[in-house]
């Protein structure tokens, strides 16, 4: 069986994010799995390009890793003093968890085998800059997403003035 | 070409090893990492299903657009609670944090 050069990236892609992924989830070590996020994050950025969604690609950059996992390093930097790293760091029942999330898994595997739309091939994209056009047109047009991008952004208003509010220290 | 069900069963793996992280760790934050792996997985589903089922609509990239606002809230707000209880309690430890507790 031929492997294409596209499907090796795409098997590289996956296994940096499965793989930091299970990292993040067992290390011991905290800021060791805030780093391994950062890794997990950058392989999506990896599949994002791949199905040829790039503005999700570097906005996947930008935000995910250049905001959201640097902010969980200084959450974890702001709490160091207290959980040891030497403890158990997962709850005794977690074999339990493990079972939930493989079960989770066959489960969602075998509901998706069984449509027969499963081993689509990509229709080919015309105009590679078409749907970032479209997308831009879409989210301030009144007849389609204008409405939920505006409150989206009065969401990030409230969660900006919640976590000052919630974190805020008075001398 | 790589067929849709690669992108499927990638992201169905990120979301279950996400949902492990969710329910089995003792941290906070860690828990919060969790949830964050299980928001990229459902981005990587949909952005899959877009280009594979019809790229000329824009419903599937203006979802995973306001997903990624909703997450960059969500771990804001969530990152503030978690330190602003871990200034009170002095503790990360999801079960210690019981003040609710019957």
């Amino acid at each position: 069986m031929q492997i294409t050069p596209i499907q090796l990236t795409f098997m590289l892609a996956a296994v940096i994010t499965l793989g930091s992924a299970l990292m993040v989830v067992s290390a011991r070590n905290i800021l060791h799995a805030a780093l391994w996020l950062v890794a997990s994050l950058f392989g999506v950025a990896m599949l994002f390009a791949l199905l040829q969604a790039n503005f999700f690609a570097v906005v996947q950059v930008v935000v995910y890793i250049g905001a959201i996992a640097i902010l969980v390093i200084f959450a974890v930097m702001l709490t160091r003093r207290v959980m040891q790293d030497s403890g158990p760091q997962v709850i005794r029942a977690w074999w339990l968890a493990a079972v939930l999330a493989a079960a989770v898994f066959a489960g969602l595997v075998v509901m998706l085998s069984s449509w027969r739309g499963f081993w689509n091939l990509p229709p080919t994209l015309a105009n590679p800059d078409a749907p970032l056009v479209q997308l831009g047109l879409a989210l301030v047009s009144p007849n389609a997403y204008v409405v939920p991008f505006e409150v989206s952004s009065v969401l990030l208003l409230a969660a900006l003035i919640g976590a000052i509010y919630v974190a805020f220290q008075r001398k | 070409m790589i067929p849709l069900s690669w992108y499927l069963v990638a992201a169905a793996a990120l979301f279950c090893i996400g949902l492990f992280g969710v329910l089995a760790r003792r941290n906070a934050i860690a828990i919060l990492m969790g949830v964050e792996l299980m928001l990229n997985a459902v981005n990587i589903n949909l952005l899959a299903f877009w280009r594979y089922q019809d790229p000329q609509q824009t419903a599937g990239p203006a979802f995973v657009a306001i997903v990624f606002v909703t997450a960059a809230a969500e771990v804001a707000v969530g990152l503030a609670i978690i330190i602003s209880a871990y200034r009170r309690r002095s503790t990360v430890v999801a079960e210690e944090i019981d003040n609710l507790k019957g």
